[in-house]
């Protein structure tokens, strides 16, 4: 599927991302609801992006920091035997 | 929702007195963040756990000269990321124009990849395999678009703390945003799209 280039679906693109992050003007955002309710190419980038972002939120969440890393990182700063339980 | 740094009451003349207790719990409430944000930069565990513990050493070095006007958060997300970039300048494989392919000539930004796979069941999308493909997507950004969306959509960092953190502008930082998101999407559209169970004409 080609996604058809029209000047709507270039200035959702562009705005894409304030909406994301709560930043677009308010007159913006109802402009631009109301070209993702009719054009099913910038909705499903839309769909897509908010998911990216969520997946790489969520395989963040997934890091841990080793133990052993933990350990060896208190040993290099000389750190290994001190109580900072106070 | 993002996992920030625990406010942890850090005691600023304790530290820069080097006491060894106030250093322990400052490591212990940043480490795990610093140590995602070099492996989610490099991309591997051994750089990550380098870079991990250059950054603390060069915090305990260098501790006076904080003066306390951000975060403490905000100035080891600093030393870190100065220690990533390094060490990926230091790489062979030199980085050639990685953002390509999403941007006209004039730089406006065009999305390709038009399928929608968020329908897949969130054990297919967050799988070992896909977790895999979202590195190699993150890796394949740009360092200074990868840097800019580390800190705002993976350590949840504001805007302004995001720029603060990379000494650029809030304009610049959303540009650089923008554009790491929507290659993002490019790449995992690409992967997921294959992973449809009707393959999407």
């Amino acid at each position: 599927m080609n996604h058809q280039h029209h000047t709507n679906c270039q200035d959702t693109i562009q705005q894409l991302n304030a909406y994301l992050d709560d930043e677009l003007d308010p007159q913006l955002c109802a402009q631009l609801e109301a070209h993702l309710e009719s054009c099913t190419d910038c909705h499903i980038v839309y769909n897509t992006l908010k998911k990216t972002i969520q997946l790489c939120q969520s395989d963040g969440e997934e890091v841990a920091l080793p133990a052993d890393v933990r350990q060896r990182l208190l040993a290099s700063l000389g750190l290994g035997e001190v109580d900072d339980t106070e | 929702m993002r996992k920030q740094a625990p406010n942890v009451e850090i005691d600023l003349s304790a530290l820069q007195r080097k006491d060894k207790g106030a250093f322990a719990r400052l490591v212990d409430a940043h480490s795990p963040q610093i140590y995602r944000l070099g492996l989610k930069m490099l991309g591997n565990e051994q750089d990550a756990e380098d870079v991990l513990q250059e950054t603390f050493i060069k915090a305990y070095q260098n501790i006076e000269s904080f003066e306390g006007r951000s975060k403490i958060s905000t100035w080891l997300y600093r030393i870190a990321l100065n220690e990533s970039l390094m060490r990926l300048r230091k790489r062979t494989d030199a980085q050639v124009d990685l953002d390509a392919g999403i941007e006209t000539d004039d730089g406006e930004i065009i999305p390709r990849q038009i399928v929608d796979w968020c329908c897949l069941p969130e054990k297919e999308l967050m799988s070992h395999e896909s977790r895999q493909a979202i590195q190699r997507a993150i890796t394949a950004l740009s360092d200074a678009n990868r840097a800019a969306f580390l800190l705002r959509d993976v350590e949840g960092l504001s805007t302004r703390e995001a720029a603060e953190v990379l000494e650029i502008s809030e304009s610049a930082l959303k540009v650089r945003l923008m554009r790491a998101r929507l290659k993002l999407r490019e790449l995992l559209t690409e992967y997921f799209s294959e992973r449809m169970p009707e393959s999407t004409p």
